[in-house]
Parts: structure tokens; sequence; C-alpha cells
């Protein structure tokens, strides 16, 4: 049933009794052309643009628990491509263009909220920082402006820009923003389906049968399924899945931990984010502001986080936003980040012939959410990564050939 | 002017002192120990805001903090504050609170036209809307914003202060009611470090609204004041009102807030006392006694101003002295309303009791016959009749199915309803404790099971609803907590509490109306905040978010300010009945701190305004604020950037400073250098690891410059390491990198070489450093040290002497970093400025400067030296900067090592440290500004390099820049072209990146 403001009107005449499923819950057929391990943001939008773009409509998504219940559930939302490296800077702008008409492309409104993302510069290592920064993403024909502090107070007139480390200045992406992330999942999944991908909820993948060096099928709690393609998309549990294959990714998983604000009346109209003072901040429509904390300093697989870590960034939140001093957190939480050691993801074919894997998003992953979905289907629909995911091969943890946004920007989100 | 709801007596108010208050402009009065929802229900006030999505008029629900509806604009200007709980706050002289989410008024709201289009705007509806024309979505959004929010943030930074306390204990409980008093006496006795903290401003829990409760025979608020007196006697046993238990992590670790003066006028509070404290508790045993939250039911229009919890009836009843309605309908499930009637009755309302059982226990029924109250069994509420106030209530007999009406409905009056749909443990604190939960078949409700930590539940958060048996288990817990933490205690024997009737409730989780579900006009609420209706949950089921999870999201059930205290069992239990599920298949989300909402301010303590991160200066800073300096940020030091004198911009004071460094001499303040003493037999071996060149043969008082590499090869830090004597090693590192650089050391030390004898230990705040540098540095140095030897012959290049310079024993290092002559001077921190005023005084007649940091990246840029972090990024290797001379060929290993073997690390062809010469000599490159292959008109165009450093050089006579370029080695003399976003276009030419003096004879003469 197609959404928009009549069916809205006629299934008010009916009491809403008549709207029907988002997505079917199929049982597992016992053969597919291609499975997806993993129902994230990630995973659906791979399914789905293996379904829409490249023939395969014969395609089973896997989820353990419910869609979208690992980081697309759990992240800040944020939306941007102003990355400094060529290969980082491809394949996240790839990414905001699909979400410039992902509402209207799934028929469901995903809230892809264009309000720009100031990156702040405190010091002058922060201005010489965003100064190639911002100089190398407009010479990829990517939206970049230097602002001045006056023109940061202006977007932001709640923001101390006097504090323990003033505002020097900032880099604006207009065409970032925030987008609603559970949207994200069900706008895939609902598409995807109406597509014919089978996506089953509840089901976890056991193991791999691996003949010869082919994959050949996912051994699942719910039986053996056998497909031709196989594409792991699972995050945080993304070392595990490869261990049971039989390799290793060299991926961390961490919690990282954010919170939000009780909701108030509009006051923050854009994303900030801050790496000398550690903040990250946006309102979300719902008026909540949403807060980014760290991530833990060990390694773990609850979606839970210590204490000490959101405490780190009370006090530069308040610094920042003195306003905030008399509003209070009504919730935090944890998800698992699977973080590579140049915190760039990995999309990359494996050991195992037609075993293909996309992971290692860390911090940042939601942001790529139909980027990395649409090259991953291609790749995987074709046998040879698109050329946007290419660089992100697995094969650059031995060539030296890392995308090293970590050490470039000093923290990755 | 309203009736006054105020009892002629009873209540735990203070009627001797009147407490004025206004609400939404009104001046009100009520009496000391009122809140904010007492005093206005005495004052007849039962509007009080508006909800988030439909705006329709909401009241009090509640009596505590899990009101979902009362949510005020609490206080003025700086100190206001948004959804605060009118159930929560306690009255002072002066207080102001307004209704929010409302427009003009809360009486006459504009927002409400929402809910008039209610129909239109089910659970979700925005995910299927607001799509077309997409190039509007940022104006939809606009208007969504808007009416969404709750209350208004201050904009104005905060007047108060806050603290945070660190503690220990044996023993925490949270929770003060008869529970939780019983735990801390059996605790405490046992001489148990206890912590005692509960959430009101009086210890009791339900026993404060229980005027009938009895103990031992006695009323039940004589044991608590007698258990309190005998708590307040023992030493190690903290009592914490106003004291919320917001959060309960890994290891037994808790954190609270105490509010110190919210009960307070802010004008009037104490002196240096804090608003609120954050606890941060380490417990080796809990115990958890958060009591019961009372379910509401839900039927039809039960979101009204009047619709109450029966407990909360009977709280403001007996706690505060208000009967909040005249006419009232009790309507429950089980025994425990009948108490409410009693007391409503009594206090002189009419009551109607609505029953949804057949057969009540008869001596309730006798009661309600002798009180005078009518009794309707089986029955439901199926109406409610007004919007702002309720004026009727439609009863109904229901069928055996429950899901429909037996017979027409019968309207009666009333302006009051409380309600009993059960009780749920407050199970918050201990599922956060990553406790899992039971599903109790009797409760209808989830009690604790097991938690992997040191806790306890006890009373009523533990599913034991009877006075006794949380008595018991209170003392149980406690006393077992304080043996488990190690000390000896016998459980203390339970004293007597009459037990109450207890017969099985009638669980209904929907009531039905004169309507199916949703489709009339009569709404079926949960979520009282959010606007979440029982109609939601099955439309989002229909829809297929079946998940508990796909259900909060999608509904926002439970998403509130309150997050689903009131709402969460009765959304899951319809999810469960629509799934034809078991509830506990079902499942709940998962409960995450912290328990009520924690202020940011309280949480961040301390640590704001001029303690948020303290600011580092050396000794010589107050010589530096008394002589203009212009400082920057350098991790958290203020170091001088630049010094300018009479009406001198940057530039010009940069270029002064650069050309009287290179024609007689400068004063530099190098003190923040990372400095790191080095001791231990393995020194050299630890040096030899981290730095790519060779240490472990420098001789005592000799310098070598070394490069520090991450595990893939990167330049990570530089500095110079000199050798004190055998086995002692003094290491230099950037200033920015001294605490990255330990932390490395003791990693590779702690983790891999833990049999190393090594002590490194931060020496960077023990040294004031003045680095002399130009030609006449001797002259001065000389002038103030003239025992030293300071020719070339006896104090050379690379090599550190000690000495005593104007007086003070020094270590001084002849190194360089601007290429000149210079001389670092270590002296013990505290003579600094001594020394730096000598050497300024010595300088006078040589016109000395003191240059800044500026300066400093000036001078060493001519000289191609290269700044970690700035002409380096985490993926530039040795080989990259030119320095392949550095890379020793003969050691076996080093960090880093390895990696240049990789294909990528080793390949020709790789970004390269280049000199930049612009063809407009006065024009100066932005710093990060690229290299391309080609220009094309508009972007994209393909980099090939980026400008790291970049500056107007007085010595060299024009701009100078360094930067990264690929291949830049070979494309000596090459052009390129540098667009920049102004639309200009620099051609650039590629040079070696030496500017000045290139034999380096300065800095060796």
């Amino acid at each position: 049933m197609k959404y928009n403001i009549f069916s809205l009107a006629r299934n008010a005449r009916t009491y809403h009794q008549d709207w029907t499923r988002a997505w079917r819950s199929p049982e597992p057929k016992p053969e597919y052309e291609a499975i997806i391990v993993g129902g994230g943001g990630h995973g659906l939008a791979t399914a789905y643009y293996l379904a829409k773009e490249c023939g395969v409509r014969s395609v089973a998504v896997l989820e353990k628990g419910w869609l979208g219940g690992g980081n697309t559930g759990r992240n800040t939302t944020i939306v941007r491509s102003n990355y400094l490296w060529d290969e980082s800077a491809a394949i996240y702008e790839h990414s905001v263009k699909l979400w410039e008409g992902l509402s209207q492309d799934l028929n469901f409104n995903v809230m892809f909220s264009q309000r720009g993302l100031l990156h702040l510069a405190h010091t002058v290592h922060d201005l010489q920082e965003i100064g190639r920064r911002g100089h190398a993403i407009w010479l990829n024909g990517i939206d970049s402006e230097f602002l001045d502090v006056d023109q940061v107070r202006e977007m932001v007139p709640l923001m101390n820009v006097n504090g323990r480390y003033p505002v020097l200045g900032a880099l604006l992406q207009r065409r970032g923003g925030t987008a609603r992330h559970d949207a994200v999942a069900w706008g895939y999944a609902r598409k995807a389906d109406e597509m014919g991908v089978d996506i089953i909820q509840n089901c976890a993948v056991t193991g791999f049968d691996i003949q010869n060096g082919v994959v050949k099928g996912v051994e699942t709690t719910r039986g053996r399924i056998a497909a031709k393609k196989v594409g792991v998309v699972a995050a945080g549990h993304s070392s595990v899945l490869a261990e049971i294959a039989g390799f290793r990714m060299p991926l961390e998983s961490v919690p990282l931990q954010a919170l939000v604000s009780e909701p108030v009346k509009p006051c923050i109209d854009t994303v900030i984010m801050s790496n000398a003072v550690h903040v990250y901040l946006s309102q979300s429509d719902k008026g909540e502001l949403v807060v980014g904390a760290g991530s833990d300093a060990y390694i773990s697989y609850a979606q839970r986080g210590g204490f000490d870590v959101l405490e780190h960034i009370m006090g530069p939140l308040v610094e920042l936003f003195p306003f905030v001093s008399r509003l209070r957190m009504l919730r935090q939480w944890g998800g698992i980040v699977d973080v590579t050691v140049d915190r760039s993801p990995i999309l990359s074919k494996t050991p195992v012939e037609n075993l293909f894997f996309n992971c290692g998003w860390g911090t940042g992953g939601f942001k790529c959410t139909p980027g990395s979905g649409h090259v991953f289907a291609h790749s995987i629909a074709n046998g040879e990564m698109h050329p946007i995911a290419a660089p992100f091969s697995i094969d650059r943890f031995h060539t030296g050939a890392l995308i090293d946004e970590g050490a470039a920007a000093a923290v990755a989100h | 002017m309203a009736r006054s709801a105020r009892l002629a007596e009873g209540g735990r108010i203070d009627r001797s002192k009147s407490v004025r208050f206004k609400f939404n402009g009104e001046s009100y009065q009520g009496f000391k120990g009122d809140t904010l929802a007492s005093a206005l229900l005495a004052n007849d006030v039962h509007l009080i805001g508006r909800s988030f999505k439909y705006h329709r008029p909401r009241g009090i629900m509640t009596a505590g903090s899990e009101e979902p509806n009362a949510l005020v604009q609490l206080g003025e200007g700086a100190r206001t504050e948004p959804n605060i709980r009118a159930t929560q706050i306690e009255i002072f002289e002066g207080l102001t609170a307004r209704s929010q989410n409302c427009w003009p008024s809360v009486g006459f709201d504009i927002g409400a036209v929402n809910s008039v289009l209610s129909r239109y705007l089910p659970a979700g509806f925005y995910y299927k809307t607001f799509m077309w024309p997409a190039s509007l979505w940022l104006t939809y959004e606009r208007f969504i914003r808007k009416a969404a929010g709750l209350g208004q943030a201050p904009t104005e930074p905060d007047p108060d202060r806050y603290a945070q306390h660190h503690a220990h204990c044996d023993v925490l409980i949270a929770g003060g009611g008869p529970a939780g008093l019983a735990a801390a006496l059996a605790a405490g006795r046992s001489g148990a470090r206890v912590i005692l903290a509960d959430e009101q401003n009086e210890f009791g829990g339900s026993l404060l609204s229980d005027a009938e409760a009895e103990i031992d025979g006695a009323p039940a608020l004589a044991w608590v004041g007698a258990a309190l007196e005998e708590l307040r006697a023992l030493p190690e046993v903290t009592i914490l009102s106003r004291t919320t238990v917001t959060g309960y992590y890994d290891h037994n670790f808790l954190t609270a807030v105490e509010r110190v003066t919210d009960h307070l006028d802010p004008d009037a509070a104490p002196p240096n006392t804090p608003r609120q404290r954050f606890w941060k508790i380490r417990a080796k045993q809990t115990v958890l006694a958060q009591g019961a939250i009372e379910r509401p039911l839900v039927f039809a229009e039960n979101d009204r101003p009047g619709v109450m919890l029966a407990s909360a009836v009977a709280a403001y009843i007996q706690r505060y002295g208000v009967l909040p309605g005249r006419e009232i309908v009790v309507f429950t499930n089980n025994d425990s309303a009948y108490a409410t009637a009693r007391l409503a009755a009594r206090a002189g309302a009419r009551v109607h009791l609505v029953d949804a059982r057949e057969q009540p226990p008869g001596p309730l029924l006798a009661e309600m016959a002798a009180l005078g109250v009518e009794t309707h069994l089986g029955c439901g509420v199926v109406g409610v009749s007004g919007t702002k106030a309720i004026h009727g209530v439609d009863i109904a007999k229901l069928t055996e199915d429950e899901k429909g009406l037996a017979g027409p409905p019968l309207q009666v009056s009333a302006d009051l309803i409380a309600m009993s749909g059960g009780w749920n443990p407050t199970v918050h604190l201990f599922s956060q404790s990553r406790g899992t939960l039971r599903y109790d078949e009797t409760l209808a409700s989830f009690v604790p099971d097991k938690t992997p930590q040191k806790a306890r539940c006890a009373g009523s958060g533990n599913g034991a609803m009877m006075l006794a048996e949380c008595l018991r288990e209170g003392f149980e817990a406690g006393a077992a907590a304080a043996r488990d933490a190690g000390f000896t205690v016998e459980t203390p024997e339970s004293p007597d509490a009459p037990a109450l009737l207890d017969s099985p409730p009638r669980q209904i989780w929907t009531v039905p109306t004169v309507h199916p579900l949703g489709q009339g006009k009569r709404k079926h609420f949960l979520d009282h905040q959010n606007d979440v209706t029982a109609a939601d949950v099955h439309l989002a089921a229909r829809e297929g978010y079946l998940s508990v999870e796909h259900l909060k999201r999608y509904t926002t059930t439970g998403m509130g300010t309150d997050q689903g205290k009131t709402s969460n069992i009765n959304a899951l239990a319809i999810l469960s009945e629509i799934r034809a599920a078991d509830i506990p298949s079902v499942g709940t989300t998962t409960f995450r701190p912290p328990y009520t909402p924690a202020g940011f301010g309280a949480m961040s303590g301390q640590a704001v305004k001029d303690l948020f991160e303290p600011e580092r200066g050396t000794p010589m800073h107050p010589w530096h604020l008394a002589n203009g300096a212009v400082f920057e940020d350098v991790g958290d030091w203020k170091r001088p950037r630049y010094f300018p004198r009479d009406g001198e911009d940057m530039h010009a004071a940069v270029q002064r400073e650069c050309r009287q460094v290179r024609e007689t001499v400068g004063i530099m303040d190098a003190s923040t250098l990372g400095k790191i003493d080095i001791q231990g037999k393995d020194s050299g071996r630890l040096l030899d690891l981290v730095y790519t060149n060779l240490f472990s043969s420098l001789k005592p008082g000799r310098i070598r410059y070394g490069l520090m590499l991450n595990e893939h090869g990167m330049i990570f830090d530089d500095g110079v390491t000199t050798c004190l004597g055998v086995n002692h090693y003094h290491m230099n590192t950037t200033t920015g990198g001294a605490a990255r650089v330990l932390n490395w050391l003791e990693e590779w030390l702690q983790t891999e070489y833990p049999d190393w004898e090594v002590y490194c230990t931060s020496v960077t705040e023990q040294w004031a450093v003045a680095t002399l540098s130009g030609p006449k540095a001797r002259d001065v140095l000389l002038a103030v040290a003239p025992e030293m030897a300071l020719d070339s012959d006896s104090f050379s290049f690379m090599t550190m002497r000690e000495g005593v310079v104007a007086g003070i024993p020094a270590r001084v290092f002849r190194v360089s970093f601007t290429g000149d002559l210079s001389y670092e001077i270590n002296v013990p921190a505290r003579y600094g400025r001594a020394l730096w005023e000598a050497l300024m005084a010595a300088g006078a007649p040589y016109a000395i400067t003191p240059y800044g940091t500026e300066s400093m990246h000036v001078l060493r840029a001519e000289k191609g030296f290269i700044i970690v972090g700035q002409d380096t990024d985490g993926s530039v290797t040795p080989r990259d900067m030119g320095m392949d001379w550095i890379v020793s060929k003969k050691k076996e290993d080093f960090i880093g090592k390895r990696s240049f073997a990789r294909p990528d690390t080793a390949r020709e062809g790789r970004k390269q440290l280049v000199g930049l010469l612009t063809e407009d000599p006065t024009f100066v490159l932005p710093e990060g500004a690229h290299l391309v292959s080609a220009v094309n008109p508009a972007p994209p165009m393909p980099m090939i390099g980026h400008v790291s450093s970049s500056y107007m050089s007085p010595n060299v006579g024009r701009s100078i820049a360094l930067g990264l370029v690929k291949d830049g080695r070979n494309l000596m003399g090459r052009q390129f072209q540098v667009p920049l976003m102004s639309g200009r276009v620099e051609t650039v030419t590629i040079t070696e990146p030496v500017f000045f003096d290139k034999d380096g004879e300065r800095s060796r003469g």
C-alpha cells in the first residue's frame, strides 16, 4: 500500500484498520540466490539494492533478533560526507546523494534533515585540520564552507564560543544533517519485501557451509539454507562470524555510548561536532538533545558501557552549551561498534569464494547505510567489488594502503 | 474563586507555615510540606499541561516520580527548568511554575487542533507522509519540531553550583520505605558502612500515605520514626533524603542525584551549598527496595484531568490533607483501591466503586455498603465526559470475555476517577544491574529473578505486597548484605503487621467501550505523555511492528520523560494479547539509566567554568601576561603565540620577532615541551625500541634527535633525548604529545616487556625552559653564566652541560629548532621566571626579543624542520619526510620497522615533503590548500598534494611553504596549480624544503 497523505486520509475513514504489514514474516526457503546475514540498515539496504538494481530477487535477510536492533537503532543519526581522503569522500558522498532521494525512493519518510553540520575549530591545529579537509572536500566536488566565529554564533546562538577553548572557526557542510534511524531500517525492509526479498527475523546464523573454499549456504537456528552468494553485514559480531567461516577480521568490538536529554522546544537547529572539546550534539525532531559519548577502552559485546565514558563528556557539554546544565539526561545506552585500525570500513571479498563481508564501520556507519548497501549489492551481484568499494578491501591491512581517517582527523565519527 | 479541596485536618503538611506560589501567573497558597501537585489540587486546579502530540488537556495522575502528565516549566530566567514533575516539587515561598507545550494558554491551546485531527495522526503517521515535494521536508520539519518538544530550555548560563561526591560503602540501600528502612536497620546494626537513599523528602515510602497501617499494634509511622532515630545514631550510616539512585553499572558502581536545595527558594538557599550533589558510589552490596508503582487501567478517555491512580488519591488525602474530588469514581480490578474508596468516603466524598470483578471479597463490600459507597461489580468505566475536567463517568457491565459491554452504560456525575490496575514492582535498578526478570502471574507483572551483581531486592519492588512481608524481606536482605560484606549480624526478628485482603485481580488489559477499540471518538491511552493509545498498539502490530522494541520505537510508547513507568506493562500486555503469546515470551524493552532524569549540571559537578580542564601555564606565564603576549591553546597549555608591541598585528609582530632572532637573539619559553626522565638498566633498550635510530650508544652529555613511529611505521612524535649518565636519559617530546608518549612507553613496558627494568617519570612541570636563539645567544648566556665554557669546542652542538646560569643550577642543552645558535636552558621550575628576567636583562644590549610559537613555526619552516601533527598526519613515514637518514638499517627491530616491508609503505611515489614557492612572492598560501594535477572550471579536481605549513618569511624575503606532494622529490622545479575556494588559482614551484642557511652553519657555529 502506497504511503501518502491520500492513503492516510483514506485509511483514517476506516480507522486505520486496513493498513497492511510493512513486511511479511516468511518461513525461510531452502535456497536463495543471495543471503544477507544481518538485518540492520546496511544489510537491508544491500538486499534492497540487490533486488532493485541488480536483478537479484531471490534474496533472504537473516536477522538473529529484530530488524535494526543493532547500531542502526542506537546511533546519533548524523549524516555527512565531509571526509578527508578521496576514497572516503567517494563512498560517503555516494551515500549522501542516495539519502537525498531516499524517502521518495522507499516511499517511507526517513526524515533526512539537511540541517547542516558544523565541525568546530578551537585551536590553530584545528584550523589547519579543517583547512586541509575543507579544501579537499571542495575539490572532491562536495559542499564545504568555512565559517568564522560570528557566523558560527549566528547559527548556534546558545553555544558558548568564548569558553576554555574558544571557537575560532568552523567547517560547515550544509548538506549534512540527521535522519530518523529506525525508519531507515523499516523503509528498506518494507521496500525490499515488496520486491520479493524474504526478511527473516529471529534467525541466527550459526555456521557456514563451505565446500572446497566456496560458500554454499549457511546453518541457522532455523535450519540450513543454501545460497549461491552470502554477504555478511553483522557489525559488532562480524569478527565472530569470520572466525566461524575460518578467517580473521582485523576488528575490535567496543561499546560506544550515547544519550538523550528530555525533549525541549527547538533550541539547536544544526549538528555540531567538536573534536577538541569532545562533544557532538544535535536535537531530534522530538526535541531531545542527542549527544554522542566516547567508546569504552575495553573490548566487549555487551550493549552497555562504563559511566566514566559518559561522565567525561558532561563537563565539555556544559562548557560548550552552558544552557544544558539545567536540562536532564533522560536515557543513556550503548552499542557495539566494530572498529578497524584505520577507522575506515571493510567491504571485501574474503578467502572463501562468494562470501563477502561488509563491516568495520566503527563509530560512523549510519550515515553510509544507503551508500554501503548500494555498492555492496553491486559487488555481490557482479562478484567483483564496486569501484567505490574496492579501496576498502581487507587486503589493505597487508599492503599498508590504509585509509586512515582516524589519523587524519584525530577522531572519526 | 475556586473552592478549596483542603481537608480540615490531617496530612503531613505544616499548616502553620503558609506558602505562596504562582502557577500560570495566578497566585495560590499552600503549606510547607505540599508538593506543587498537592497544593494545586488543594486549590482545585486540575488542568496542568498539554500532551505531546495531540495537545490534549492533562492533569495530575500520580503522587510521585512516575508522573507522566503533570510536567511544568519551573522558575524563570536563568533558573528556569522544563519538564519538572509537579508531583515531586516541594513548594517554597515565591515558587513560580507554568504549563508547557501550550499556546497561548493551557486553557486555550491552538495546538489542540491536533486533537481534532487525531484521526489522521495515528502512530507513525509521519513515516507515511510529508514526502512530497522532497524539497519541502525542511519546512514541514520546522513545524513538526515546533509542535514537539515539551518545555523550554533556558537560554542563559546556569547560576547554580553543583558537586560530585565519591563514596564507598558496604551496603547501599535504594529506597527508604518499610523494606529499605528494615534493611538499613539490619545492616547498620552490624557496624557496616550503610548508605540509605530515598528520592522523597521524608522516609517511610508508602507508609507516608497510609495513616491506617500498623506495625506491632502501633501506627506504622511511629515505627518509621523509631527506625530513623536509631539509624541516625549509628555513626557508619549515611541517610540521604531527596536522593534518587539513578544508575546501576558494572562492579556494583551506582550513581545517585541528591537534590540538596531544590526545595528552597534559590535566593534564600544556604551559602556554599551545591544545588545538587551527584554521588558516585561503589557498594560492596546493594539492597534494592524501590517499591512498586500502581498500574493504570486502560479505559476510554482515561487521560482526562481528574483521572488519577487510586494510590495517588489516597496519598493526597492522607499525606497532604487534600480531597481532590467531591464525586469520586474508584475503578479497580483488585483489592488495594478499596482503601482509597474508604478514605474518600470518610473524607466526605460521594463515592462510586467500580470493580471489574464479579465477586470481590465480602468484607470489602460490606464496608463499602456501610460507608454509603455505591458499588458496581463486573463493571468498567467505559467513557468519561468533560475535556479539561471530568463531569461524568459512564459505567457499564462488561461481557464475560471482557471484549464488550453487557448492558447500556450508566452515567454518574463525577469529578474524579481513582483507578487501580494492580501493581508493578519497580525493577529498574535491578534490570540495569543486568538482572533478569521473571513474570509473576498473580501480580501480572515482572519481578526480579537473578543478577550477576551483588544485589538483593526486598519489599514490593520484589513483589512482596504485604507490609509484614516487606519488613521481613528488608531485615533479611539487610542482614545478608552486611554478612556478605564481611560483618557479623543476626537477622532481626520482624515485627507484626496485619495482613490485608489480597484476592486475585481480574486483569483486563483494555476495558471496552461503546465502540470497537480505536473506531470511534473515545481513546484508550497507554502512554499519556506521548499520546500513545491502545489502538496505536493494534495498528503497529497490524503493520508488522511486532517486536516489543519495534512497538516502542514505532509508537513511541514508553519513550517520554517517565520512560514508561506507568505504561510499559500495559503496552506489553496488549501486544501479547494481539500476538496471542504470553507476556514473558514477548519480553520487555531494556531498562536504561537513569531511573529518573538526571541533571547535566549535577553530573558535571565541579568540573565546569574555571574548573573545566584547568589551564596550564609555565612559571614564566605571569611575565608573558604582563608583557602583552597573545596566547594559543596547545593541549591544556596556554602558550604565547606572539608578543605584539604598540599597534602591531600578528603579522607585524611575527615578522619583527623572526628578523630579530636571525639578526641578534630571541628568547622563547619552551617549558611546555614534554620531558620524561628515563632510568634503569634497560633504558637504552627501550629507546632503541621506540625510536627509529640507535640511542643505546649515546654517551653521557650527548643529545640525539629521534623519531617515534606507530606500528604502521607512521611518524607519531619527535624530539631530542639526552644521555644524562649511565642508564639515565632525559627525553623531550612535543608539547601536545607529552602524555601520549608517556602512555606509549608505559604500554610497551607493561604489556610487552614487563621484565625490563625501566622507570619513566614525567618531569615536564619540574623544569622551566628558556631557549636563547640567534647569533648573539652565546653572548647573552655568557653574561649570566660566566663560569660556563661556551666556546664551540667545549660545548658543541648536540651536547648538554650542567652549570650555573644566573645563579641557578641549570642544565643547558645545545640544540636548535630555529636553525640558529641556540641554548635550551633548563632550571628547576620555581626559578623559571628569575632565569627569564635575568636573560631578558642580559639580552637588552642585543635588543633581545621574546618570541612565541608563531615565530618559532616560521623560523623552523625556513629551515624545513617539520612539526609532527602539522607536516605529518599519521600517514607519513620518515622516508616520506626525506628523513631516511634517521632510520637505522642496523637495528634488529624498532616499532614500525616491520611495516616498511609492506608494499604500500615501501612503494615509490608516495606523498613526500617538499618546499613550495608561489609565483607571487607576496602571497601566502592558505594551509590546507591542495595542489591539483589539472584545474577544471569547477570541482572535482584531482589532488596530488597539500600545503602543510605556509608563512611569510622575513629572512627569506618572500612567502614560503612546506607541503606533501605525490612523488614530490622527483618533481623538483615543476610547477603546479593550487585552486582556492575564493576562485584564485595560484601557481607554485616545487623546491627543496630548506629555504635558509642550507648548509646549517649557523646552528653549529
